[in-house]
């Protein structure tokens, strides 16, 4: 197993950049997630540190080594693609053993591997199927099964789960994570799904247009977010953001709202007549009686024990996630608490988060 | 339990497809029929009017096809030995002795090695090239693309002359090498075409999973993509092979002698006297042999069809 290092990686295809600058570490062991949305650039990332496709330029080093202008052949990486891509014209257990049968290895130990593999993934009984008939379950365990066979260095997965039926994915999901627990193995996985990224994921990098926005633990970046975007994509609903014009010092613990006072984080930057945006999760957001900053409930979904309350501020639209013993009624206007230690705020123009005393040991670089 | 089904057809609508199947397969080989039974009747007997369907089969026509024959006087005939098989036997009896046996089997041989030959130059090149087309960034690609098929927008004969003197100049006039290069040349267009269709239609992450299991770019083709597109290589083969082996004009413009296919070959052996057409039909029928046997042999890869399943859509 091994640390993977990407140092300045960037890739061009012709005039369009897809991969801008971007580093980032995969420690050894780490479950690490590449999320994104589509086109953000992280598929092209592993691919490139897979060796399928050549950086423009950078470094990608893997236990240190430089392996960047490599071909994938010398790598020692496994990839699991999404369609699986499974050898059409063999059958399972040649499926399986092809990465052995590429580095010469006897028979006897080729097969002594697969079946232990096949034990592992407990696909032993279709072993001698041909892949043709096998349900999208069984695929994704044997190309897993492809992939470790070898014991690679480490595990390239590019949405391995999205061939899968929802209601198999969940299942499909806690598997590749006991796998991983089990093995130890650094897996580099690739997916669009935030649900995903942050169930599964040890450390995440969010990717946008080619450039890494935020790499840290899944509460990191769900918590404090490094900018805008990150804290759109990742939530559900996303993060509200109260927009304003206005600044604020080092040290200052609150900012104005329209005149409102809102409590924050001791603030680290200074900022001055800028738009602003004030971040706050839907969790973070009480409905009190009174309260000075208020708003007026736009809609309500009923969702068993939490409820969605849309409300509608001087400052834009707010969902707030709330316990539905509390009536709310449409119509109705209501105080707003935000919880001041889980605020963020950032600078509406950049999309950056302003530097305060809760994220100050999050933001890498 | 229904009746009615969208999708299986009804007995009666069966029925009519069942008919018109046949009907076809009848008219389309009606003409094989009437090749291959002209083969087994006697000079006589092939030209009789009526034509008979009814008749005493005869190996005369392959006789005849095999064998270059003299007319002898009755008191050779009666001074040779008495005929020892059954060639002599038939030969004898219309009073003629054989001089020496024909060049059929040459030119037949002609026609084997340049149809499998050009055939298999036109697909290897064919498949480097489509799948360097499929899977590469080369520059130029559509212009190259368009000049490769442009090569098949005028019928090839347009072109004999300028082609007669090439080859004289370049000494390949009668020769294997020549036919082989002219034919493949004119087949590599549709061979490219062909093949890159069916290859673009293979996921690239076929290879690319065999890249990461360890191979080589090489080794991939030949491992992974090759029995991929093993059923387009099949038909393009077959119409490779249908093309080259058919070929009339250029073989009868180029060669003439050590080269010389059965095509042009066949019409020259109307016989001594009279139109020997059990002979030609004779000819014909040994001539339609190896392009049937060809596309049974390869049916199999035609009929499986593209293997899916294996990487979802």
């Amino acid at each position: 197993m091994a640390e993977i290092v990407i140092r300045n990686l960037r890739k061009e295809f012709g005039d369009f950049v897809a991969v801008k600058e971007s580093s980032f570490t995969v420690g050894d062991g780490e479950f690490f997630m590449l999320l994104g949305p589509s086109g953000c650039g992280k598929t092209t990332t592993l691919r490139m540190i897979a060796g399928l496709e050549l950086p423009t330029s950078g470094q990608i080093l893997i236990d240190g080594e430089d392996v960047s202008q490599r071909p994938a052949s010398q790598r020692d990486i496994a990839f699991v693609f999404q369609m699986f891509a499974l050898y059409p014209h063999l059958n399972v257990r040649r499926n399986i053993s092809y990465p052995l049968v590429s580095q010469g290895l006897p028979r006897a130990e080729v097969r002594a591997k697969v079946a232990e593999v096949a034990r592992i993934l407990g696909i032993e009984s279709i072993l001698d199927k041909p892949v043709g008939g096998l349900s999208g379950g069984d695929r994704q365990r044997v190309a897993l099964g492809r992939a470790i066979v070898r014991s690679p260095k480490a595990f390239m997965m590019d949405e391995p789960l999205g061939a899968l039926d929802a209601e198999f994915r969940e299942h499909m999901s806690e598997e590749l994570r006991a796998l991983h627990d089990r093995m130890g193995a650094t897996t580099v996985y690739v997916t669009h799904d935030q649900l995903e990224a942050m169930q599964m994921g040890d450390k995440i990098v969010v990717m946008n247009h080619g450039v890494v926005e935020q790499f840290g633990t899944p509460q990191e970046i769900y918590d404090h977010p490094a900018t805008m975007f990150v804290a759109d994509f990742i939530g559900s609903p996303p993060m509200n953001f109260l927009r304003f014009e206005g600044g604020f010092r080092p040290g200052d613990r609150s900012v104005s709202l329209g005149g409102t006072a809102v409590a924050t984080p001791e603030l680290r930057e200074e900022a001055a007549g800028r738009k602003l945006a004030l971040g706050v999760r839907p969790e973070h957001i009480a409905i009190l009686d009174d309260g000075p900053y208020r708003g007026r409930i736009e809609a309500v979904e009923y969702l068993g024990t939490t409820q969605i309350v849309t409300l509608s501020t001087p400052h834009g639209t707010l969902k707030a996630r709330t316990p539905s013993d509390r009536a709310a009624r449409v119509g109705e206007t209501v105080g707003l608490g935000f919880t001041a230690s889980t605020l963020s705020l950032f600078d509406a123009g950049s999309g950056r988060a302003f530097r305060t005393a809760a994220n100050a040991g999050v933001f890498h670089g | 339990m229904s009746a009615w089904s969208v999708t299986e057809p009804s007995a009666r609508s069966k029925g009519i497809a069942a008919v018109l199947v046949i009907l076809y397969t009848v008219i389309t080989l009606l003409p094989l029929v009437w090749i291959i039974a002209t083969g087994f009747k006697t000079g006589p007997d092939s030209i009789s009017y009526p034509p008979k369907v009814i008749f005493q089969p005869s190996l005369e026509g392959y006789v005849n096809l095999f064998t270059d024959r003299t007319r002898a006087t009755p008191e050779q005939l009666a001074a040779m030995p008495p005929p020892e098989n059954f060639v002599d036997e038939i030969v004898q009896r219309r009073g003629e002795v054989i001089t020496q046996p024909s060049k059929f089997g040459e030119r037949f041989l002609n026609s084997v090695i340049i149809g499998f030959g050009s055939t298999f130059l036109s697909i290897f090149l064919g498949t480097l090239a489509a799948y360097a087309f499929s899977r590469f960034r080369v520059p130029l690609k559509d212009d190259l693309l368009f000049f490769i098929l442009s090569t098949r927008m005028m019928p090839p004969i347009a072109v004999a002359i300028p082609i007669f003197l090439m080859f004289r100049q370049l000494g390949l006039s009668d020769t294997h090498l020549g036919m082989i290069l002219l034919y493949t040349g004119v087949n590599i267009s549709l061979a490219v075409w062909l093949l890159k269709g069916f290859i673009d239609e293979i996921p690239r992450e076929y290879e690319e999973a065999a890249l990461i299991d360890g191979y080589t770019r090489l080794q991939a083709f030949r491992k992974v993509v090759l029995p991929q597109a093993a059923t387009g290589i099949a038909s393009t083969a077959i119409f490779c092979l249908i093309f080259a082996w058919n070929e009339y004009a250029f073989a009868f413009l180029l060669t003439s002698g050590t080269a010389q296919t059965a095509p042009p070959f066949i019409p020259t052996i109307f016989g001594v006297g009279g139109k020997d057409w059990p002979a030609v039909a004779a000819g014909a029928t040994l001539f339609l042999l190896p392009v049937m046997i060809f596309t049974i042999l390869l049916r199999k890869h035609l009929l499986r069809g593209i293997t899916f399943g294996a990487v979802r859509k």
